[in-house]
């Protein structure tokens, strides 16, 4: 399994290069997959909402109405029919890359593995919505798609007669189950907006909108698709003939032909055992169980900036209850707690300076405290020109070199400002590098983020103004960027010279 | 960034989409070819005959409220067998619907054929007799290419109904 999502990450990461150099890191469409997943799903309810005013819900009028809007009203329903299909193909496409994507980069397992299992009824439902849009044209395909659903649903023992007697012939057809379909296609998409909700309730200021770049150009794009290349129907359904050659939206009705190859049931059975799978994944293998932050009350004044900064919503302020006079104290929950440390980035107390008593932060990982953060630091720093702090996750295994001295961390997000002051005050190094994921696409969601606006002095706890900004790099690079990892420290490097140079 | 690069990606992203919309063509079937449907939904007898009861019984069962009649509720499989110009084309048992298989049984077969002209027949057996069929009816029909044909039961009407 490691294998696999190595070799995927490995894809991704050559894929994704391509991307970061057009549209910069930041904007890049791959950091923002969720998103844009959101934003397809806006246009497809948008344009819907306008369909639904024109279309005629009765099976023998739909197809008359489709067309009208298709051709008598090109310029706008016509328009808004295309964006309606292409918004919602692009959907199909966002979602694909963001379930390998988030597979790939073990964004699952462990404590993370609620946005995947409810991401995965969401699968279902845009299918589900998708098809049943399709179906409402009542053209050929739909016919073909009605017909090749009541069959495949008809290997399922739950209906007494066959569901696709009612599309036998033209003399058997009636309106029941088209009246069916319009429900689903239009409540599908609410409730499919209430799991969208459910999928993210674990992650805090979650991604629901891309950047305004990105959000004009791809609505720009589509809207040019719209008008160079309109969604069209293929004739009237008529269910005395055999459709023979249909035009195909592989992106929804990509599993059909199979069904003329193998048993319905048959069908079932492997798309059954695929969702099960996919179920599983996250616990394929156990996550290794890290201790979750804890609170060490003594230390803690209620700041909430731990609280603010959780990307997975783990800490919440309640009531305090040691009797001291602060209101409020921070409680971890310890289910959603991903063990990424940002928390203790976010902590005024964690800080390496202190000399009274043992450093002991008010919230801190069992596994990797700050003191021994602290000590790593000053040990054996005689010759050390650079302290890199790294993400565990990063390609950072070929920075370490004569000079540099690479601290791990499993975010730098959990890097306290203070420290970064401490290497440079204290002498343990000239300059001080921070080596994290790309921008926007921090492996635990938010620690680049909070790290890059600490640092410009934006963020609490805040850099002091006494550091000399030019001994400070930021790197933030993708995976597999170790090359321009190693060019970034070597330039940095440079630097710290020519500054010693004055 | 790159916007030439970037117009490249957008233009590459909607030729995706936009293709894989519509195209490959799906050949679902031959033009040239006849597909016949088979539907039906029908209740087969009993597996054992309800017992007959006197007047009085009925009588005293309806005093006390309780059913009237007495059947045993599993019914028999339905036989099926459809035929082309002499040559058997399907042949099956239908089991009846429910948990105590009391229900109507269903066949929903799709079957391609030449188009042309053929003789059809269609025949059925919803009782216990071990030869012979309750139901048979054989026509010669022109089956048109690209076009349904089909073939539909209903007892209360004298049974099969070609289309």
């Amino acid at each position: 399994m490691e294998l696999i999502k190595r070799a995927l990450a490995h894809a991704f990461a050559r894929f994704e290069a391509v991307f970061e150099y057009a549209f910069g890191q930041r904007n890049t469409p791959f950091a923002w997959l969720g998103a844009l997943g959101w934003y397809f799903y806006w246009i497809v309810a948008a344009t819907g909402v306008y369909l639904y005013i024109f279309f005629d819900t009765g099976i023998t009028d739909a197809y008359a109405s489709v067309e009208y809007m298709t051709h008598d009203q090109w310029y706008a329903a016509g328009i808004m029919r295309s964006l309606h299909r292409y918004a919602s193909d692009a959907l199909v496409v966002v979602v694909v890359l963001h379930i390998f994507r988030e597979f790939a980069f073990d964004r699952l397992r462990g404590r993370r593995f609620f946005a995947w299992l409810t991401g995965l009824p969401l699968l279902a439902f845009i299918y589900l919505c998708g098809i049943s849009g399709y179906w409402l044209v009542w053209d050929q395909l739909a016919q073909y798609i009605a017909v090749a659903t009541t069959e495949w649903l008809d290997t399922l023992p739950l209906f007494g007669e066959p569901i696709a007697n009612n599309f036998l012939n033209s003399t058997t057809l009636g309106g029941r189950f088209f009246t069916l379909m319009v429900f689903i296609h239009i409540f599908g998409p609410l409730f499919m907006l209430l799991l969208m909700w459910v999928h993210i309730q674990r992650h805090s200021q979650a991604k629901v909108n891309p950047p305004r770049p990105l959000a004009i150009g791809t609505l720009a794009v589509l809207v040019i698709l719209s008008l160079v290349f309109p969604a069209v129907s293929q004739g009237p359904a008529d269910l005395d003939v055999v459709p023979a050659e249909l035009g195909f939206d592989w992106f929804y009705l990509a599993g059909y032909p199979l069904l003329d190859l193998v048993p319905g049931g048959q069908l079932w059975l492997y798309l059954f055992a695929a969702f099960l799978v996919l179920a599983v994944l996250p616990w394929i293998p156990p996550a290794e169980r890290v201790p979750a932050a804890a609170v060490n009350l003594e230390n803690c004044n209620g700041c909430t900036r731990c609280f603010d900064d959780c990307p997975f919503g783990a800490i919440n302020m309640v009531p305090r209850s040691d009797g001291r006079a602060y209101e409020s104290e921070p409680v971890v929950n310890v289910n959603q707690c991903t063990s990424c440390g940002i928390c203790v980035g976010s902590c005024p107390t964690s800080t390496p300076f202190r000399r009274s008593g043992p450093l002991q932060p008010g919230i801190e990982l069992p596994d990797r405290s700050i003191a021994d953060l602290r000590d790593e630091l000053v040990a054996g720093t005689g010759e050390t020109r650079v302290i890199v702090f790294a993400c565990d996750t990063g390609d950072t295994d070929e920075l370490e070199q004569d000079g540099v001295k690479v601290i791990r961390l499993p975010c730098v997000g959990m890097l306290p400002p203070s420290f970064v002051d401490f290497a440079l005050a204290r002498h343990h190094a000239e300059g001080v590098m921070i080596a994290g994921c790309a921008e926007g696409d921090c492996q635990h969601r938010l620690g680049n983020d909070w790290t890059i606006e600490r640092m410009a002095r934006r963020r609490d706890p805040y850099l002091r103004q006494r550091v000399d900004e030019r001994r400070l790099c930021l790197s933030w690079l993708p995976r597999d960027s170790t090359r321009r990892r190693q060019r970034a420290l070597a330039e940095f490097r440079v630097t710290l010279s020519e500054i010693d140079d004055e | 960034m790159n916007r030439v690069v970037q117009a490249f990606l957008y233009a590459a992203f909607a030729a995706f989409v936009g293709y894989l919309s519509v195209a490959p063509a799906y050949q679902y079937a031959d033009p040239e070819i006849a597909v016949i449907k088979l539907s039906l939904s029908h209740a087969a007898e009993r597996v054992e005959a309800c017992v007959k009861l006197t007047p009085q019984q009925i009588n005293e069962r309806a005093m006390k409220g309780e059913p009237i009649n007495e059947c045993e509720r599993e019914r028999l499989p339905l036989a099926v067998e459809l035929d082309v110009d002499g040559a058997t084309v399907l042949s099956l048992a239908a089991v009846p619907s429910g948990l105590w298989k009391d229900g109507p049984a269903s066949v929903y077969e799709r079957l391609a054929i030449d188009a042309g002209v053929h003789t059809i027949t269609a025949r059925l057996r919803d009782s216990a007799r071990e030869t012979g069929w309750d139901y048979a009816y054989s026509e010669e029909v022109s089956l048109a290419p690209g076009r349904y044909f089909t073939i539909t039961f209903r007892a209360e009407n004298g049974g099969f109904e070609f289309r």
